[in-house]
């Protein structure tokens, strides 16, 4: 699981185009939208991209993205718990 | 009311080299834009870490009225009137990559915002909060007439306060960047061949 | 300040209909356009598309030849001389080549080219492509160029095709819905594509004028490049500046035709931006649900219908529309009316926190 995590940060920081950010930076915690890391709806949505491309898991519903974007400890769960890649 | 109208400012990218009003003010030898125009943000010291989710059409834009307007106090009625002749042509590419191959569909939202034209004229708008007039034309070549007639009747109907214009233009490595502000106080005459030559030299 | 400005003539290339009458009487018979399709990768999906476009020259595009059967009725007994201005509104143009690996013939400037060419235009053409704005803002890049003498009239021209390259962007944006749109609505969830071209003459002169065009502003939100302003800041203040050039009040407005998409954040900021202004009560409606999402053709064929509408005093109701689904209250026409109209307002927005609006005036007799 530990390992996902340090994947999934690497991820997210290329993904995303977080330039001044590195995976030491973020905690496994850290809310990603509103106050912590500061995402917004197209991050969001790239996330959603992330998840199908990389572990390949289609969100049904989109809104479920919210809860399963808290944090990085939240999408390494869910990834663990619904992979197909 | 046919006062006459300046040119106070203007800002260039081109091979490598920046220059506001004519004179340099960063220049490298990198010879990738991508390289470049990130060495060039990072030189500038511009607190923007948005700026790393543009695509290089929005990055030059970007600098290009960043240099310009850094002096500039009261942004939000400076109109925006560009142009180019590629449009968003690059990242139109390279989102035509995402979906080209059935086994591996994954198009980015992020890339496909950009897949218009304007949107880099968004990105300066939201930088300077220039809640303002904004148009993007395509054309082969820098369009003067058009384009000075425009900014002439944003500032004759008051629907402008200033207006910035020019041509930015990005196609793989092919990129240039000419952005001048119009208002009522500057150095040069705002004329139709004082822009063209302005833009096209 | 400035001398009056009038659109005389109109032409739209639809998939309800290859010319103006016979879109206006699929509408009066409240057809809609928008069906079930399969679009490369993309099937049984809703959109609007053509049915059966003929070919008109074997050397046009898709595109080109819904462009061309738009402009030709305008153009053909004209003379085209250098006060002569020919305006090309499009999103994406000939998108398609890019999937043929083909980017040079995908430049949009080709494109005006060409068909500048055909029609036998001798001024250089202008494009504009302005995200989901162009075809309206088209209309005032025509009448801010004519007011500062540079034509005399401008045929503007706006058309844009369904293509798998937009159909799976909106996809990746979560912004297409998988049922044909409800603008406005309460379950209201997303956008249905649509392509059309449409065509209008902008001029001058009086002469055989349908409407005058009294106010217009195109104000940017400068917030967010994909969503629009929460409290509808741009469109406010477009609509602002068109009603101060006008030189009328909010209430003067009898109609709006309003940009209508059926993203939940499209329409509830539209709702804010209207409220804000006063206007609420004045009846309101959007097209999308007749035509779907038409892009760079919106702006110009929303406002031709509209024009058939102020011309016959009639409104068209809101096709897809159910229950309230904004949290300002606005008037939104679900059923067809009867009634006088003066002044209509035209808006329209889309990415890149672009807005548009415009005033037209009904001609006297």
């Amino acid at each position: 699981m530990e390992e996902l995590k340090e994947e999934l940060k690497g991820k997210i920081i290329e993904v995303l185009n977080l330039e001044d950010i590195s995976v030491a930076d973020i905690d496994d915690s850290d809310a990603l939208f509103g106050d912590g890391l500061g995402l917004d709806s197209i991050d969001a949505l790239e996330l959603i991209v992330l998840l199908d491309k990389e572990y390949g898991i289609k969100l049904s519903d989109p809104k479920q993205g919210k809860s399963i974007f808290e944090s990085v400890n939240t999408m390494a769960d869910y990834i663990a718990k619904n992979r197909t890649k | 009311m046919d006062r006459p109208l300046y040119i106070s400012h203007y800002s260039k990218i081109e091979n490598g080299r920046i220059s506001v009003d004519g004179n340099a003010i960063f220049h490298t030898d990198e010879a990738q834009f991508f390289a470049f125009i990130k060495q060039a943000f990072k030189n500038q010291q511009i607190d923007y870490s948005k700026f790393y989710k543009m695509d290089n059409l929005s990055k030059l834009a970007f600098l290009a009225a960043e240099v310009l307007l850094n002096e500039e106090e009261d942004k939000e009625d400076i109109a925006l009137v560009l142009s180019n002749k590629s449009a968003s042509l690059d990242t139109d590419v390279k989102y035509q990559g995402s979906i080209q191959d059935a086994a591996n569909f994954f198009p980015s939202p992020a890339v496909f915002v950009y897949t218009l034209a304007n949107i880099c004229g968004g990105e300066i708008g939201i930088r300077h909060g220039m809640k303002s007039e904004h148009v993007f034309f395509v054309s082969d070549e820098f369009d003067a007439v058009t384009i000075f007639n425009y900014a002439t009747y944003l500032m004759k109907s008051l629907k402008a306060k200033k207006v910035l214009c020019g041509w930015v233009e990005l196609f793989e490595e092919n990129y240039k960047a000419v952005l001048y502000l119009v208002e009522e106080r500057g150095t040069a005459l705002h004329t139709t061949d004082t822009i063209n030559k302005l833009v096209k030299n | 300040m400035f001398s009056p400005v009038y659109i005389s003539a109109m032409n739209c290339v639809t998939p309800l209909g290859l010319d103006l009458h016979s879109n206006w009487i699929a509408l009066l018979e409240e057809n809609t356009g928008i069906d079930m399709h399969t679009i490369g990768y993309f099937e049984n999906i809703y959109t609007a598309k053509i049915k059966n476009l003929p070919t008109v020259r074997s050397d046009l595009t898709y595109l080109e030849t819904m462009l061309y059967l738009a402009l030709e009725p305008l153009v053909k007994l004209k003379n085209l001389d250098t006060k002569t201005g020919f305006i090309l509104s499009t999103t994406k143009g000939n998108i398609d080549f890019l999937s043929e690996g083909k980017s040079e013939e995908a430049h949009l400037n080709k494109l005006a080219v060409k068909l500048a060419h055909l029609f036998g235009f001798i001024t250089q053409p202008i494009v504009i492509s302005h995200a989901c704005v162009s075809g309206l803002l088209a209309v005032s890049v025509a009448k801010r160029l004519i007011q500062m003498g540079q034509f005399d009239e401008v045929f503007v021209l706006a058309g844009d095709k369904v293509s798998e390259f937009v159909l799976s962007g909106f996809g990746a944006f979560q912004a297409m819905s998988a049922n044909p749109c409800k603008p406005f609505d309460l379950n209201r969830d997303g956008v249905t594509l649509g392509e059309a071209a449409g065509a209008i003459l902008v001029t001058k002169s009086d002469e055989n004028a349908l409407v005058e065009i009294v106010g217009e502003g195109a104000i940017n939100d400068a917030n967010h490049i994909s969503g629009p302003s929460r409290t509808g800041e741009g469109l406010y203040q477009s609509i602002s500046s068109a009603l101060k050039e006008a030189g009328i009040a909010a209430s003067a407005i009898d109609f709006i035709s309003a940009h209508g998409t059926a993203t939940p954040y499209n329409d509830e900021m539209e709702a804010i931006a209207f409220s804000r202004l006063g206007m609420h009560e004045i009846p309101i409606n959007s097209l999308k649900g007749y035509y779907g999402h038409t892009l760079g053709a919106s702006g110009l064929l929303e406002l031709i219908i509209s024009i058939l509408s102020l011309q016959n005093n009639k409104l068209l109701p809101t096709k897809g529309f159910n229950l309230k689904g904004t949290s300002k209250d606005v008037n939104i026409v679900t059923q067809a009316m009867d009634i006088p109209l003066t002044y209509i307002l035209k808006t329209a927005s889309g990415f890149g926190g672009s807005n548009c609006a415009a005033i037209l005036k009904k001609m006297n007799g």
